[in-house]
């Protein structure tokens, strides 16, 4: 569905070009929730804006539903952008219009009659839960409201792309929380691609299928999401995961005197996760019985990727050195990710 | 004051409206798209051209930079091929139009300036032209704030007819003078300073109130 090929963008001033992207490669398929992650002045935005050219890449091509955007003349481009809808952080509604005329807005440049216009309003209005706020203002409304505005706005044209420039930033996480919930149903009912950018994993981790992690305008790790949050490879990504999982054994670790090495007498530490339903419980039990070892849970915790549940465990194993090292090797030998953090005497 | 006096006053009043009414609707006609020119041509706005912004702006500081006397009687000469004569109170409005044309047109622009660039980019985002953007985003998104300046504007406007009705121009300032402060009639001087107090104060009552009606940030 969207496409950029080799994408740039070098802004040049007398104090010195900035490179906002450094040639950037990336697909996005139609149907999918697509995140794209990084700090603030990763370039992120930049990525975002050139999808709809609201930023002109300096190289490279971009590509949406088949049509080269990078090639087309100023009426061609605004004709196409007709079809990616885009909402924003401050949602950027017109404070002098009332909801449905906010709604209407974009169906009026594209000069449709006026019962056309009500005819795509109402729906909307429903769908964003705002028929009784028709007549309001703006400024009437809560944070909440003005981006169910924003995206019933953005929807108006029946777009095939919603691009979300940190739709849910300004909002606290229970807003948050319905929005995403929102951009979700949208996303099956509709078959709407979205690609949505963000700093917050929380995010990602509700909402996305696919997601790239971006810093200093190059994509540094990017996959299907539950991929890219289970099993980070760059430190950045590691990073933002960490912020997204309550890893508060950390501290716990701490005051450990762990070693890589067994030694007489000493715990094998380690951590399982596990993904989907694939529970953790009869395999513990099960290596209990089976070599003679104690496990004692230090840890333990359930997230949701999306709508699939991921959980992590921490044990401690103790026993004899071979009941230790098999009780391992029987771990591994599971449908786990088991990693070991390491032996305490 | 005697029945002649009334006459005269009234008769006054109504000049200055006229000037005032006359001079402010062709101004606004005026600056209200040299506003708009010298907004959207700015670097980073819809439509940057820093030719076009440049020389507008120097042609709209030059005349009002020029005092109002003076700028009355250089454009004498235009006055006359536009209305035929160089006095009287239809003679008056062009002077006044030209010098409060280039003010509403940086009033225009100081008002489109305000209006967060993000509206602007989300309009974008949806394929609005930027004629799109300057009637259905721009000006209404600014007009609340407009209305000020327009009522900013007239208040001048009606400083500046009572100079022009110095140069014979008619008017309550031509009335001042003539009777109020040539003739010693401070009766006459005392109520033309009045009524002029009057029109500015409901002038600029009435733009209050119209602004706060169309202001839809605080509701």
């Amino acid at each position: 569905m969207i496409e950029l090929l080799n994408i740039e963008k070098t802004y040049y001033s007398k104090a010195g070009d900035i490179h906002a992207l450094k040639t950037t490669n990336l697909h996005i398929k139609e149907g999918e929730i697509f995140g794209i992650i990084g700090l603030s002045g990763a370039g992120k935005s930049t990525l975002v804006r050139c999808i709809n050219m609201l930023e002109k890449p300096t190289a490279g091509r971009v590509i949406v539903d088949g049509a080269d955007l990078t090639a087309m003349n100023d009426t061609q481009l605004r004709k196409a952008r007709q079809s990616i809808g885009m909402i924003f952080q401050h949602f950027n509604l017109l404070a002098s219009r009332t909801v449905y005329d906010n709604i209407a807005f974009p169906l009026e440049i594209q000069g449709l009659s006026k019962d056309e216009i009500d005819k795509r309003v109402r729906p909307l209005l429903e769908l964003v839960q705002l028929e009784t706020r028709a007549d309001y203002y703006p400024s009437q409304l809560s944070g909440g409201q003005k981006q169910r505005v924003g995206i019933a706005r953005a929807l108006a044209s029946n777009p095939k792309v919603l691009l979300c420039d940190e739709a849910t930033s300004a909002l606290d996480p229970q807003t948050t929380k319905s929005i995403l919930d929102l951009l979700k149903d949208i996303n099956r009912k509709m078959n709407l691609t979205i690609v949505m950018i963000t700093h917050q994993m929380e995010v990602v981790k509700a909402v996305c299928d696919r997601v790239a992690v971006i810093e200093n305008g190059i994509i540094i790790e990017e996959g299907p999401m539950i991929d890219v949050f289970t099993n980070p490879q760059h430190p950045t990504t590691k990073e933002f995961t960490k912020s997204a999982t309550n890893d508060n054994f950390a501290a716990m670790l701490k005051n450990m005197h762990l070693s890589e090495q067994y030694s007489n007498g000493s715990k094998l530490i380690t951590r399982i996760s596990f993904l989907g339903n694939s529970a953790g419980e009869p395999i513990v039990s099960g290596m209990v019985k089976k070599f003679d070892v104690d496990v004692s849970i230090l840890y333990g915790n359930i997230d949701h990727l999306k709508d699939v549940p991921f959980g992590t465990l921490v044990i401690e194993i103790s026993g004899s050195k071979e009941g230790i090292e098999n009780a391992l090797a029987y771990l591994h030998g599971q449908d786990l990710k088991t990693e070991v953090i390491g032996y305490e005497s | 004051m005697s029945p002649d006096m009334i006459d005269l006053l009234i008769k006054s009043f109504f000049e200055t409206c006229y000037m005032v009414i006359v001079s402010t609707v062709m101004a606004t006609v005026i600056g209200i798209p040299l506003g708009v020119i010298l907004t959207v041509t700015r670097k980073d706005h819809i439509l940057p051209n820093s030719a076009v912004n440049s020389i507008l702006g120097a042609i709209v500081n030059a005349t009002r930079s020029t005092p109002f006397i003076i700028l009355m009687v250089a454009i004498i000469p235009l006055t006359r091929i536009i209305v035929g004569s160089s006095i009287g109170t239809t003679a008056a409005i062009v002077p006044l139009t030209i010098s409060a044309a280039p003010f509403i047109a940086r009033i225009i622009e100081s008002s489109l300036l305000e209006i967060n660039p993000g509206v602007i980019e989300a309009a974008q985002a949806m394929g609005a032209s930027p004629m799109q953007i300057i009637t259905k985003v721009l000006l209404p998104e600014a007009l609340h704030s407009i209305v000020l300046g327009v009522t900013l504007a007239i208040i001048s406007l009606i400083g500046y007819s009572a100079m022009a009705g110095a140069l014979g121009g008619g008017g309550l300032g031509d009335l001042a003078i003539r009777y109020g402060y040539q003739r010693f009639q401070l009766d006459v001087m005392i109520t033309t300073v009045i009524i002029l107090i009057i029109m500015v104060q409901a002038m600029q009552s009435l733009g209050n109130w119209m602004s706060k009606k169309l202001n839809k940030n605080k509701l």
